[in-house]
């Protein structure tokens, strides 16, 4: 099945959830946040949710920035 | 000047009075941003020199090509954090970006930005108003930028935002307090609000001037990131800030078009 991860798809071809998905993008857990098909979805619920195909998933951190 | 008069203006400037956002409270009354530095040594040091307790940073996707380290980490531990929705365009993408920064950092503090055009970077007041309505609803603090404009400030206070942020000038100007007489007669009129001017200060003077209008704090990022020097340019704002805020609790003489001797006029040697 297919995902897109920050708008790139992405090949899956087992179970995958977002705990693993970040697992292997090898992200630092701490202070980044996860939206799958646009809702957050809270930190203790990465290792219960499974993808599915065609989910778009978002993760984001934090950058410098002041305005715009 | 005495030592009485000496602590009295430190005290007025210090610790008895603060700056109140969302009930946390600031000794200063700077907050400024992250962006735009040559290094991640110079931001520390700008930052450092400002005494600015808080600073805002920006909500972007992971790069997923590489391990990226947290640029969170390269900021001062005991800086409050405030997250921004800097880039958003929609009123969807602002709460979106909200809701993410609330859970990567867990603070409800939230720097509302909803851009209405590229060239300016001027805000969308409707967009950022139905955001505000939102966030406030969802428990955030909204802290919205927003135009030097009465009405929109009303209607931001009225939909809950904990503090509000009028531009000074187009973000990234450099153009100073472009309307006075907007930021005073906001501060006039609503005299139990949190106003941050945010945006378009330049230089020292800049936020001086913010200040004596009756602004509550400043917020500033290029001010001090373009700066040839930043961190004496961090110095310069905290004075600044410091400086403006005393004349406006000092309440400043009245303008005359005319001369008014200081010396009696009676007695000259003839």
């Amino acid at each position: 099945m297919r995902v897109y991860v920050n708008g790139e798809p992405r090949e899956i071809n087992q179970p995958l959830t977002l705990a693993e998905l970040v697992a292997e993008l090898d992200l630092p857990p701490a202070r980044i946040a996860i939206e799958l098909n646009r809702a957050v979805v809270r930190r203790n619920d990465w290792s219960a949710t499974t993808l599915n195909d065609e989910d778009r998933i978002e993760i984001v951190h934090f950058v410098g920035g002041g305005e715009s | 000047m005495s030592r009485a008069i000496t602590e009295k203006v430190s005290g007025a400037a210090s610790a008895g009075e603060s700056l109140i956002i969302a009930g946390r409270a600031f000794s200063s009354r700077l907050i400024i941003g992250t962006g735009k530095y040559r290094s991640f040594d110079e931001m520390r040091a700008a930052h450092a020199a400002s005494g600015a307790e808080m600073v805002t940073v920006a909500v972007r996707r992971v790069p997923l090509d590489r391990s990226s380290e947290s640029f969170l980490d390269h900021l001062d531990p005991a800086l409050q954090i405030l997250p921004n929705t800097a880039g958003c365009y929609t009123a969807e993408d602002a709460i979106r970006t909200a809701r993410l920064a609330r859970e990567a950092l867990e603070t409800d503090l939230v720097k509302l930005e909803v851009i209405g055009d590229q060239a300016t970077l001027f805000p969308d007041n409707e967009q950022t108003l139905e955001a505000a309505r939102v966030l406030v609803k969802e428990g955030f603090a909204v802290l919205p930028y927003f135009n030097d404009d009465l009405i929109m400030a009303k209607k931001l206070l009225d939909a809950g935002c904990a503090a509000i942020m009028p531009l000074a000038a187009p973000i990234g100007s450099g153009l100073g307090v472009q309307n006075p007489a907007n930021l005073r007669i906001m501060r006039e009129q609503l005299p139990d609000a949190t106003i941050i001017v945010d945006a378009g200060v330049g230089t020292a003077s800049d936020a001086a001037i913010a200040m004596e209008l009756g602004a509550d704090g400043v917020l500033m990022n290029t001010a001090i990131a373009e700066a040839v020097d930043p961190a004496k340019m961090g110095t310069a704002m905290k004075l600044a800030i410091e400086a403006g805020r005393l004349a406006y609790l000092a309440g400043r003489m009245p303008k005359r078009l005319y001369a008014s001797a200081s010396s009696p006029l009676q007695g000259v040697v003839k």
